[in-house]
């Protein structure tokens, strides 16, 4: 798999450079020359910068000169290290005041019911009983805010809802595989980042697609509508056919089983939960084409509520026994392998 | 050309033209009615027979369809494994629908929009069951993945399989209507040449009478009875055949469209909110500023359409209208009843769900009967529009049989008398001319 050159994350200029050979010997001509100016331009804007952007800023499908000029000025635009976040505080503010102060003492939190291993509903395990990493963590921020693990409201919500949900109140917050990036953080407000993923592809394990390149071409690919998924598609599809969008990334693989996809792109961890509900799909390439990190996001000037959730998801880390391992291990272990551990917490204040 | 100029000038000439004309008059009377009345018998027995058992056929498609679907979300809703009734009942309506797809297949013909409809049908839905089967047997290892398919069986049931099967309905119910278009015109030529054919032996007779100073000629009063008879025959036969089947029309067929569309309103509105269970909250669609749950809005849509919005009105409301009799008000007042009953326990399951209480939410859904649960009061609408359905299907019977029956007889017995007619004015011309040798 070509490692697109602004996707590496933290590891910055090291696997850029790597990202930029390979393209070189792959391609040639007014291509490469196009890539070695993208390059120097990426080169020089990302390097002062913890992370550049969410990796869907200026796609490398950009083979053309001009390309290159128009894509630098809407780097500059573009924010910096979205996944920086308020610190911690453990003072209770005037959003859980009011929640607080509910008829339903209950926090109102949106999450999926159809992310295997993150959100979901098993049937067999009682009417209606949620379950995964992210439940883990809704009832946990519940129990330390306030003082009940069942003091939680969940509202399922589809992908393309998770910002309306929070704008209009509907729900506190959504713990839902959310993925902080620059688009998001002008609507809402997120939590230190509790997840480390990134874009991957997901296809048959018979496909002779072999990641997020060239051979996508003429493939049907399939992704999640307002998803990050989706973005990078548009942004570089390598040729492929990008127009089945669905409302729930679970819906691509149902449409992969019955043939109207050839393969889906997703964020890794989901893509997992969907490998694991169906084993003759695999995930492609060495490892995901982005990075990005999933966060709790909250309405954007409850900063009172996001530095108490941070408190809680600082601990949420640290616990050893019942935190952050503990749930990773009991949903994700089996389908992602050993972790490396929680993301480091990054602040801007 | 001397036989023609004897005939026109003589008056053995001029008598048998005059027989000629009233046997040629005579025999085209009876011909016409013959032609015509048959034509509109056909067209009343295809009523009975053919063209309303198809529509109902085409209706029970349809909402075997809508109450396949419905099972398929309530089976899903009470967990890995589904209680046996529900999935019995998603069977047999699978069932009914393929067995009735074969019917209207071999009815089609020609009718271009009715086959297409039906093929359409029929390659959709064992794609349905598929997906359904797919949802159940990832819902039974607790896979997430059966909720999307089926979502996605739904889908293809509303969006594609679901108006298909209401467009066979409709062509089903236009050639309905135009049987009927075709038994119910008054038969203006055989009536025209009846009444052409008694005033020439009127003429005939009255001729005689002045050449001859005769009043009676056996023939001619012979032929014009007959003629007079058949004529009666053919204005109250159509008469009585056009009344049983405009009662039939307005007795049973409007009802039977109203309640079949209170029908399907009544499995949509049920179907929608299980899904709403099923889904929560993973369809949204935009209604204004809001944000709502796909298949709530949905529900609230068929209920609106089934009973009105402020529970007066709707199909219900429009069902009782047409109604005619108190077998008829009955079931629906209990139809309408039920539904009231369904809106107050949906509310308050919905109610429970949004405050977080899935678990009652859907005890007030699918539970016992303990629970008050809203599928007991759909149950109860389904068997009051049932038997509201049968009641109609009656009212239709009765009266188109009624209808089909007063033309029974009438192109024969009026091809009879015309022959009589025609034979006895040809006799009694025959008596006249005999005098002029």
């Amino acid at each position: 798999m070509r490692t697109r050159p602004e996707n590496s994350g933290r590891h910055g200029g090291e696997a850029r450079r790597q990202g930029g050979v390979a393209a070189l010997r792959g391609w040639g001509g007014v291509a490469t020359m196009a890539f070695a100016c993208l390059l120097a331009a990426a080169l020089v804007l990302a390097l002062p910068q913890w992370r550049g952007d969410d990796g869907r800023g200026t796609g490398t499908g950009s083979r053309e000169g001009d390309a290159v000029t128009q894509a630098a000025p809407a780097r500059a635009d573009e924010c910096e290290a979205p996944e920086r976040s308020l610190r911690p505080d453990t003072k209770d503010g005037p959003t859980l005041e009011k929640i607080k102060q509910r008829k339903v003492k209950k926090l109102v939190v949106g999450v999926d019911q159809n992310s295997y291993r993150w959100g979901y509903r098993d049937p067999n395990k009682g009417v209606g009983t949620l379950e995964g990493f992210d439940i883990d963590l809704a009832r946990e921020i519940a129990e330390r805010l306030l003082g009940d693990r069942d003091a939680v409201v969940f509202r399922a919500i589809p992908t393309n809802q998770r910002i309306p949900a929070i704008q209009s109140g509907q729900v506190d917050m959504v713990v839902r595989t959310m993925t902080i990036n620059c688009d998001r953080i002008k609507d809402v407000a997120f939590s230190t980042a509790y997840f480390e993923t990134g874009q991957q592809v997901l296809a048959p394990k018979s496909s002779d697609i072999t990641g997020y390149d060239d051979s996508l071409k003429g493939k049907k690919v399939c992704s999640a509508a307002g998803s990050t998924a989706e973005a990078a598609l548009k942004e570089n599809s390598f040729g492929a056919d990008i127009k089945t969008t669905v409302p729930n990334q679970l819906d691509c693989l149902v449409r992969l089983q019955l043939g109207e996809v050839d393969a889906i792109v997703t964020d890794s961890a989901l893509a997992a939960g969907q490998a694991a509900q169906d084993p003759t799909v695999e995930l492609k390439g060495k490892k995901p084409f982005t990075t990005e990190y999933y966060g709790v996001a909250m309405k954007k000037d409850a900063d009172d509520l996001v530095r108490r959730v941070n408190a809680v998801l600082d601990d949420f880390r640290n616990d050893k026994k019942n935190g952050w391992q503990a749930s990773y291990d009991a949903w994700l272990a089996a389908d992602l392998g050993k972790s490396a551990g929680p993301p480091k917490p990054t602040y801007k204040d | 050309m001397d036989r023609l100029r004897a005939a026109a000038t003589t008056e053995p000439g001029r008598l048998r033209a005059i027989g000629a004309i009233l046997a040629a008059l005579l025999l085209a009377f009876g011909a016409v009615t013959t032609w015509q009345t048959a034509t509109r018998a056909d067209a009343a027995d295809r009523v009975l027979n053919r063209s309303q058992p198809l529509s109902n056929d085409a209706a029970a498609i349809y909402r075997s369809l809508a109450d396949a679907n419905t099972a398929a979300s309530s089976g899903f809703l009470a967990g890995g494994q589904e209680p046996a009734k529900v999935r019995e009942r998603y069977q047999r309506d699978i069932d009914r629908a393929g067995e009735k797809l074969a019917t209207a297949a071999s009815n089609a013909g020609s009718d271009s929009s009715s086959a297409a409809s039906v093929s359409r049908l029929n390659t959709l839905l064992p794609q349905y069951t598929a997906l359904i089967e797919r949802a159940r047997a990832n819902n039974r290892q607790g896979l997430p993945l059966g909720g999307a398919y089926l979502r996605y069986a739904n889908d293809t049931m509303q969006t594609r399989m679901l108006p298909a099967a209401e467009k066979l309905y409709k062509a089903e119910n236009a050639r309905l209507a135009d049987d009927y278009a075709e038994a119910e015109p008054y038969p203006w030529a055989a009536i025209a040449l009846g009444v052409v054919a008694l005033a020439a032996l009127g003429f005939a007779q009255h001729r005689n009478y002045r050449r001859t100073n005769r009043v009676f000629n056996t023939g001619l009063l012979a032929a014009t009875t007959a003629a007079a008879v058949a004529l009666l025959w053919l204005l109250a036969g159509h008469a009585f055949a056009r009344s049983g089947l405009n009662e039939s029309y307005d007795r049973g067929v409007k009802s039977l469209n109203v309640l079949n569309d209170a029908r399907i309103s009544s499995l949509k509105a049920r179907g929608n909110e299980n899904l709403t269970l099923v889904s929560r909250g993973a369809e949204t669609v935009a209604v204004g500023s809001a944000t709502k749950d796909k298949f709530d809005v949905a529900y609230q849509q068929q209920m609106k359409r089934l009973a009105g919005a402020r529970g007066t009105g709707g199909l219900l409301g429009e069902a009782a209208d047409l109604a005619d009799d108190d077998a008829g008000r009955t079931p629906l007042k209990a139809a309408a009843d039920n539904v009231t009953e369904w809106k107050d326990r949906h509310k308050s399951a919905r109610t429970s769900d949004d405050s977080g209480d899935y678990e009652g939410a859907l005890d007030k859904v699918i539970g016992a009967a303990g629970a008050e649960p809203t599928g007991e009061s759909f149950d109860n609408v389904d068997a009051a529009l049932d038997a509201a359905l049968a009641h109609e299907q009656g009212e239709f019977q009765r009266a188109a049989e009624d209808g089909k029956g007063a033309m029974a007889g009438l192109p024969v017995g009026v091809a009879v008398l015309a022959v009589l007619g025609a034979t006895a004015a040809v006799l009694g011309i025959g008596r006249r001319l005999s005098e002029y040798r």
